[in-house]
């Protein structure tokens, strides 16, 4: 049976891997290839980078960020943040990337992700979708860190770009990201449910049992998480262990 | 010195695939070609793919690399991987296209109807993550590779031998299907070996030192 996936999710700023402290605080965590390396070793099933660079002239810099992870860590490597046109997307991919991930650009532009998904395939193009909750059952698509509203509804957009041809939505509650309170299940269940392509779950994992839950109540295809194995909180392979104990189908 | 020769026609990132065999190289030299003298010069021949069959067909005889691509199949331990699988074969129905014909049998999406789970649930298509690989017929390219080992997947179309000894493995997702054909000095898989940590670095350096 396919495997439930877990995907540590990695900020990156100007080459190297930081962390956040209340949204305020940034804080050096190291060298990316070694950070990778270490969630490879603990069973990651993928990693994704978000590049969070905020000078434009440090933002070629991810580029061998992701040249050095692709030449020593040999699982799937996702790329988001600032990513803006095809040619962005290619220079991800060329780079080492196995999947890049879209967001702002897709509202702005939705042909963006038809003609990136037609030059280099669905499988390489995913969907980032930042929600947040506007009436009971309802989200709303939001850009900007939450803070730009879009007027898109969320499952509808997902669907829009499924069927643009992105072959996988990264779906992050704005409500609860940072909160430790686990996924918007709702929301999550609610995309997964309408689309036919896998959906990442992402934001507000503060334990092992809400990655399981993103799984079984939220119908997640994978899980995707920060701050609980940056920290030192948990391992890739605690998070496993719970799962499979969960009765969760998972690579050991 | 040996030489493995990874075939490029322009369809996209080979650098994992490069990275991944030179990883398991023990020595040998890795290039990554569009040459057909060079792919015919290689002691060993990597063909990989990605993106949609019908470009993949194009772009090869674009660079005029079919008759390399053909001798290397008849002649030369040979490893195709994800499309480079598929465009072994006769026909896909992605883009209504013929193949290279080595094997019969067609490429065919996987059925929407049959994409239910066990539990009712919708098993979504790509079929993309960790699935676990059935070895089917003994080969030296599973050597320390246990049975049922799981290998990262990304793909809509999957192929179907007409020819059932060619199946060294299969997988299942809605249906089962082939995941891995063999006939004499051709090893050819669905997955990606070069995205499949432990397990994909085995089966690289399994057929770094694979005397068909």
């Amino acid at each position: 049976m396919l495997a439930k996936r877990i995907i540590p999710c990695l900020d990156v700023s100007a080459g190297r891997v930081v962390k956040g402290v209340n949204f305020v605080e940034l804080r050096d965590a190291g060298d990316p290839v070694e950070v990778a390396r270490r969630y490879d070793e603990q069973g990651a099933d993928e990693i994704t980078f978000l590049d969070i660079t905020a000078s434009s002239d440090d933002r070629n810099i991810i580029l061998h960020v992701v040249e050095q992870v692709a030449e020593q860590v040999f699982i799937p490597l996702t790329v988001g943040g600032g990513v803006r046109t095809v040619d962005d997307v290619r220079r991800l991919l060329n780079a080492g990337a196995d999947k890049v991930s879209i967001n702002t650009a897709a509202v702005n532009n939705p042909q963006v992700v038809a003609e990136a998904s037609g030059k280099v395939g669905s499988q390489c193009i995913v969907v980032a979708i930042d929600a947040k909750q506007v009436a009971p059952g309802k989200w709303e698509v939001f850009t900007h860190g939450g803070r730009n509203r879009t007027g898109l509804d969320a499952v509808e957009w997902a669907c829009r770009v499924a069927s643009l041809g992105a072959g996988e939505i990264l779906l992050t509650s704005m409500d609860r990201d940072g909160t430790k309170n686990g996924f918007d299940l709702g929301l999550t269940r609610a995309v997964s449910d309408a689309v036919a392509i896998p959906v990442i779950a992402s934001g507000g994992v503060g334990s092992l049992e809400h990655l399981a839950d993103g799984v079984t109540l939220g119908r997640a295809d994978a899980v995707l998480a920060a701050s609980i194995f940056h920290f030192g909180d948990h391992t890739v392979r605690e998070a496993k262990a719970l799962m499979r104990a969960r009765g969760i189908e998972v690579r050991l | 010195m040996s030489q493995v020769a990874v075939i490029d026609y322009g369809m996209g990132n080979l650098r994992s695939v490069h990275k991944a065999i030179e990883h398991v190289a023990n020595g040998a030299t890795v290039v990554v070609t569009a040459d057909p003298a060079q792919v015919l010069a290689a002691d060993r021949v990597v063909f990989p793919g990605q993106g949609a069959m019908p470009d993949c067909m194009r772009e090869l005889d674009a660079r005029g690399l079919r008759p390399a691509v053909l001798e290397a199949a008849r002649s030369k331990p040979f490893l195709g991987i994800c499309i480079g699988q598929q465009m072994l074969f006769e026909h896909s129905e992605e883009g209504n296209v013929p193949g290279l014909g080595i094997f019969r049998g067609e490429v065919r999406h996987f059925p929407s109807e049959r994409m239910v789970a066990a539990d009712g649930a919708r098993l979504k298509v790509p079929h993309m993550g960790w699935n676990e690989v059935w070895q089917k017929q003994a080969h030296p390219l599973w050597a320390n590779i246990p049975d049922g080992a799981r290998f990262y997947y990304v793909h809509s179309y999957y192929v179907d031998p007409a020819d059932p000894a060619l199946v060294a493995a299969t997988t299942d997702y809605g249906i089962p299907f082939t995941g891995a054909v063999a006939q004499d000095n051709i090893f050819a898989v669905q997955f990606h070996p070069e995205k499949s940590a432990q397990a994909g670095l085995q089966l690289m350096s399994n057929f770094m030192s694979w005397k068909p």
